[in-house]
């Protein structure tokens, strides 16, 4: 016969586990207590859309969220129930050594998950395409289109067909679909703004596109989703959604303004600076933005390492 | 050691077996290897920067004989397998020479290749086509060229030692290792000369 | 003659040099107590040049520890420096060293923590579970340790000579290549990884052959531990996917010396092709780190249950279907880079299917209890501490792998949870499970149960602690690998989660001190029979500590769990054994020396010493060749030796 090593040592269950349980409680809801003070106040831009792309993804993630609670909380209940039940010192439970297989079980957690990946497998197919970032956003206003170029470590906004520019802060008009065209001067960013969506990286050398639109009026923090170099963190900016005449007496003070972007100016721009308050320009080249992405296909130019 | 002349063959040919079949799933990496270098190619074939492409500098005849050659050091290889699974030392390092021979002109020719492109300007350097094409022949080549050396050493041990357990087991690996090779320029002919020009 | 290597590398900020002067100190005074105990000479022949795979185990375990030390120190100042850098405040470190600190740390937790911690308990164990005396390969074997050690050893140079890199864990270019990464710092990770996964790789092929061809008579695949299934899935996702990795860091290198164009911004490169080729890689790495543990929980949980391993066929079916499926989800990791939306949405519902698999294993397991007598000992403990987090986890990936939802938490900290909670939920809390679980059989004495429940706990409410608040912060609009940030109600949830991160390291000091009492204790805990769980695996049926040949005769397998059923028929003692010679692998100092040269040549690659690369290079190839063409000999115990080695074991064995 076998015996245990005599070291094992097993925790004694006693009078003192009440005192443990009480104890754990208190913990807990003293640690709740200082979340809950904490989620006090604070804007969840996810939660909270300010944007219809962004509402459309926030449903998502609780459909989804509750699709998967159908497969965890099972089994969080089975695991519950089986450690306590199924303990060794519980002799009234059944013990079956040998039982190691059932088809019919097998059946259920093969099939079961099967079933909600295969919902989950069409909603992701459907959402795919409707909330692709590179998909125009219907609506009766005119979309207008915003070059965004990420350079170190701020963010250039190009207005091609209003002749403006600005730094690290833009203004559009509320439900007006945006239609960003991005790249970089620097490496590789991602440009987010999540109180209206999705986000969608910036790249030295190509093109990538997102469309948003906000639903609100109101201003919106957005970031650099992706390292970039030591002044990424700066790397804030602000999205302002303002009313149509707001922003098209926004976009005629820039007109009329006195700082001016064209080649030039946009060389010292792109040097590396961080944590730069915004800026705005008058634009003087419409076709800088295409140079930018251009400026890393063709060969020739000084910049290329 | 008192092991009888059964249980030391009854061992050499299960280390055969485990060697044989370390050294196949190591070929099988290699082959993975030379995949990510060629879907990198892939990538890249057409960033040619301003530079010259595939059709500009790829002389189909030249890698043609570069294949010729190749093949029959593969034939040549395979008979030096022959030679020795008849126990003929004198044929198999025979056989070995020529297939080095063989395989040292593969890369003289290659090199003559390579450094015509670096003399006219177009080295790695000049753009991602190039970058790609470069490693993934250059990578085969230097494959080519551990072979060789390989080539040299089992045949200074066969001519000293003869065939021995060791030495067969190992000149078994290198005929897989140079077959291997073999396969992976077919690949690369065909990908990137053949498609690269037509 | 040194290249771009001048004294100005040495100099570095105060921290940084005081930290690396304690070190020094450090291992100043460990070495002259090495000399002064003669221990030297010990170590190097019955540790460093041994090739019993079971010491070779422990060698990777103990600097896996080091290196769980270095990398939680860096997470202690990540927390600190997220904690306080708000506002008008940048914290305590500056950028570029907080981006050196987060860079290292996944480095090092992931190549040198996660994968250094199972190749050592798989170097241990393996061999005993498939009934054989070795790995297939020993020299290899070493080989592979000392090249692992190697990349260890370059890390961390890379504080005290230059600087690490600050680009991630992963090196996206175009930010380290050479236009905006010129030092040295990401040379060293290129360097560091290419030497540790040249070791990995070789690894990998090691344990597949020894699975295939060492496994004792009657052992037929179906017949095998679950972990030594888990165990050959995990390594066959190594030989695939290593050598991406190998090619992908050559061709960032060949970026960064020669001057190719493969990921550069301009002449052609493209940095996207870097992103598919290192998550092409990156996938099967995080899936070659949990299968393990995946089969170290599957070991455990039949012998606290006293019951069978429910689902035999479905889980080695579930740990087939998860090796495959994992070459088929690598775009997951950036769905964000413009893939457009059939790509995006085959790669998401790719990433959902694995999930079937591994919840599949889930609820085996929770059968495997169910009906069972469970013993919540502390390797359970650990197992509990798994299934509710990785499910938490779990289901943060399910969301992720919704395209429309990355696009919202991409890169935030809700995905730097989430992978937290799949490494230290899955990975490290299976390397504890198993350390627990097996150490007794290596050292013949138990770990003490009580400071090892301790540990969990202070683990469990510190993880919780340190990752819930991130969940928080990145649906909060927080991206990672910020150094400052300016909302201010953030930081109370960062606040926490430093606090979490100390109570963690409170855990890790909890297991140090529970070892050392175990040590100290160890009388009264001795395993008698080399059995102190009531095991079914066949290392159980060894002595504790086992013999360098763990087994005198090799045993007949006639069904899984054949320790078991050994048991349940009633283990004779058998007489009349005639006991014959074996050969064990002599000591050899190759894998030493080949690492030794390999990672002098990487440290000349990263500092342009054009001299010392070439002369390391062909010092590294003439002792390969040398090597290679070397007459073999093995060391022989007499069967006499083996004879006496058995009989004093037999004293402690206890029979029917």
């Amino acid at each position: 016969m076998l015996m245990y090593a005599e070291g094992l040592k097993v925790y004694p269950r006693n009078v003192s586990k009440a005192y443990k349980v009480v104890l754990f409680l208190a913990i807990v809801c003293g640690i709740i207590a200082v979340f809950v003070h904490l989620l006090h106040g604070v804007n969840f831009p996810f939660l909270n859309p300010k944007g219809q792309i962004a509402y459309q993804e926030r449903q998502l993630l609780i459909f989804t969220s509750l699709l998967s609670l159908v497969v965890v909380i099972p089994v969080f209940l089975m695991l519950f129930f089986i450690v306590t039940r199924y303990r060794e010192g519980n002799k009234k439970a059944r013990y079956e050594p040998d039982w190691d297989h059932s088809r019919v079980l097998e059946a259920l957690w093969w099939g079961l998950p099967c079933v909600i990946i295969l919902i989950l497998a069409v909603v992701t197919w459907n959402t795919s395409h409707q909330l692709d970032p590179y998909k125009s956003i219907s609506s009766s206003n005119k979309p207008i289109t915003i070059e965004v170029v990420a350079l170190q470590w701020k963010w250039l906004f190009i207005y091609p067909n209003e002749g403006i520019a600005s730094v690290n802060s833009f203004d559009f008009p509320v439900n007006t679909p945006v239609n960003f065209q991005l790249t970089a001067d620097a490496p590789m960013n991602s440009f987010w703004i999540p109180s209206l969506g999705s986000q969608i990286y910036a790249m030295p050398g190509m093109n990538t596109q997102l469309n948003l639109i906000a639903n609100s009026i109101g201003s919106y923090n957005g970031s650099s989703a992706n390292i970039s170099g030591t002044g990424f963190a700066g790397m804030q900016f602000i999205a302002k959604a303002t009313s149509q005449q707001d922003y098209n007496n926004w976009t005629k003070s820039l007109q009329d303004s006195s700082s001016v972007l064209n080649d030039t100016s946009y060389q010292s721009l792109a040097k590396p600076s961080s944590y730069v308050s915004a800026s705005y320009y008058k634009l003087n080249d419409a076709y800088l933005y295409d140079k930018i992405v251009l400026k890393y296909m063709t060969p020739g130019n000084s910049f290329a390492n | 050691m008192s092991q009888t002349p059964e249980t030391q063959q009854a061992k050499a040919a299960f280390i055969a077996s485990k060697v044989g079949l370390g050294f196949w799933i190591y070929l099988m990496t290699d082959l993975v290897l030379f995949a990510s270098l060629f879907a990198t190619f892939a990538v890249l074939r057409n960033n040619t920067f301003g530079g010259p492409g595939g059709p500009q500098i790829f002389n189909l005849p030249y890698v043609l004989v570069e294949t010729i050659i190749l093949l029959t050091s593969s034939f040549t290889a395979g008979l030096v397998t022959i030679s020795v699974s008849r126990a003929n030392k004198r044929l198999a390092l025979v056989f070995l020479a020529i297939t080095f021979v063989l395989g040292l002109s593969f890369v003289a020719m290659e090199l003559s290749e390579f450094s015509h492109l670096i003399h006219d300007g177009n080295s790695w350097t000049r753009s991602g086509f190039l970058t790609a094409f470069f490693t993934l022949v250059g990578t085969h080549g230097l494959h080519i060229s551990i072979g060789l050396l390989w080539m040299l050493v089992m045949g200074y041990r066969i001519f000293k030692k003869g065939l021995t357990v060791n030495t067969i087991r190992q000149v078994t690996l290198l005929s897989m290792f140079w077959h291997f090779l073999d396969i992976v320029w077919i690949f690369i002919f065909s990908i990137v000369y053949m498609i690269g020009v037509l | 003659m040194f290249g771009r290597l001048t004294l100005g590398a040495f100099v570095h900020d105060p921290i940084t040099e005081i930290t690396i002067i304690a070190t020094m100190l450090l291992a100043l005074v460990g070495v002259i107590f090495l000399f002064k105990f003669k221990l030297i000479g010990w170590l190097w022949k019955n540790w460093f040049t041994s090739l019993d795979p079971k010491k070779i185990g422990v060698m990777y375990l103990c600097v896996a520890a080091l290196m769980l030390l270095r990398g939680l120190a860096d997470a202690l100042l990540i927390r600190a420096q997220q904690a306080t850098s708000v506002g008008a405040s940048h914290g305590i470190v500056n950028a570029d060293t907080f981006q050196q600190i987060f860079s290292s740390h996944g480095t090092m937790m992931i190549f040198f923590v996660a994968m250094g911690a199972l190749f050592g308990i798989i170097n241990m164990i393996l061999p005993m579970q498939v009934g054989s005396r070795d790995v297939a390969f020993p020299l290899l074997n070493s080989i592979s340790f000392w090249l692992f050690f190697g990349g260890v050893a370059l890390i961390n140079m890379s504080i005290i000579v230059g600087s690490f890199s600050n680009a991630g864990w992963l090196a996206y270019p175009p930010l380290s290549e050479l236009a905006f990464n010129p030092g040295v710092g990401v040379d060293y990770w290129i360097w560091s990884l290419e030497i540790a996964g040249i070791g990995s790789l070789l690894t990998g092929i090691n344990f597949i052959v020894t699975i295939l061809k060492m496994r004792a008579p009657g052992m037929t695949l179906m017949k095998m531990p679950i972990f030594v299934w888990s165990v050959l899935c995990s390594m066959s996702l190594v030989t695939f996917a290593f050598p991406i990795l190998t090619a992908t860091l050559t061709m960032l290198a060949l970026d960064r010396t020669i001057g190719t164009h493969f990921f550069t911004a301009g002449f052609g490169g493209d940095a996207m092709m870097y992103i598919n080729l290192i998550w092409a890689w990156g996938h099967p790495e995080v899936y070659i780190l949990i299968l393990p543990a995946f089969g170290v929980f599957s070991e455990i949980v039949p012998v606290f249950s006293g019951k069978r391993l429910f689902g035999y066929k479905s889980m080695v079916v579930a740990l087939v279907a998860i090796t495959i499926l994992s070459f088929t989800v690598w775009l997951h990791h950036f769905f964000t880079m413009g893939a457009g939306a059939d790509v995006n949405a085959f790669f998401g519902i790719m990433t959902m299917i694995i999930s079937i698999p591994t919840g599949v294993k889930v609820f085996n397991w929770l059968f495997t209890m169910y009906r069972g007598r469970i013993r919540l000992t502390t390797p359970m403990m650990w197992f509990l501490g798994f299934i509710v987090t990785f499910t938490i986890g779990g289901v943060a990936g399910v969301l992720m792998a919704v395209p429309a939802i990355d696009f919202e938490v991409h890169n935030s900290l809700f995905l730097v949870a989430h992978f937290h909670t799949m490494i230290i939920g899955g990975v490290v809390f299976g390397i504890f499970a198993g350390f627990t679980y097996w150490f007794p059989k290596f050292t013949g004495f138990t770990l003490n149960e009580r400071l090892g429940r301790y540990a969990f706990w202070l683990w469990i409410t510190g993880f919780c602690l340190a990752f819930i608040p991130l969940y928080i912060l990145g649906l909060l609009g927080a991206t990672r690998r910020l150094d400052h940030y300016v909302d201010a109600g953030w930081q109370g949830f960062f606040v926490i989660a430093a606090i979490g991160a100390v109570i963690i390291c409170a855990g890790v000091g909890m297991q140090m001190l529970q070892i050392v009492v175990s040590i100290v204790q160890r009388k009264q805990n001795l395993v008698i029979d080399g059995d102190p769980w009531n095991g079914r695996t066949l290392e159980w049926s060894t002595v504790a500590p086992p013999p360098e040949y763990n087994y005198a005769i090799v045993p007949e397998v006639t069904e899984r769990d054949e320790f078991w059923v050994m048991k349940k028929k009633g283990l004779q003692k058998k007489t009349n054994i005639v006991y014959e010679a074996i050969d064990v692998p002599k000591n050899s100092s190759f894998g030493i020396f080949i690492a030794v040269f390999a990672s002098l040549f990487a440290f000349a690659v990263i500092w342009h010493i054009v001299w010392l690369v070439i002369v390391a290079l062909i010092i590294t190839i003439l002792i390969i060749i040398f090597m290679l063409t070397r007459d073999r000999e093995d060391d022989t115990i007499s069967a006499k030796e083996v004879e006496e080695i058995e009989l004093a074991a037999e004293k402690n064995r206890l029979y029917a």
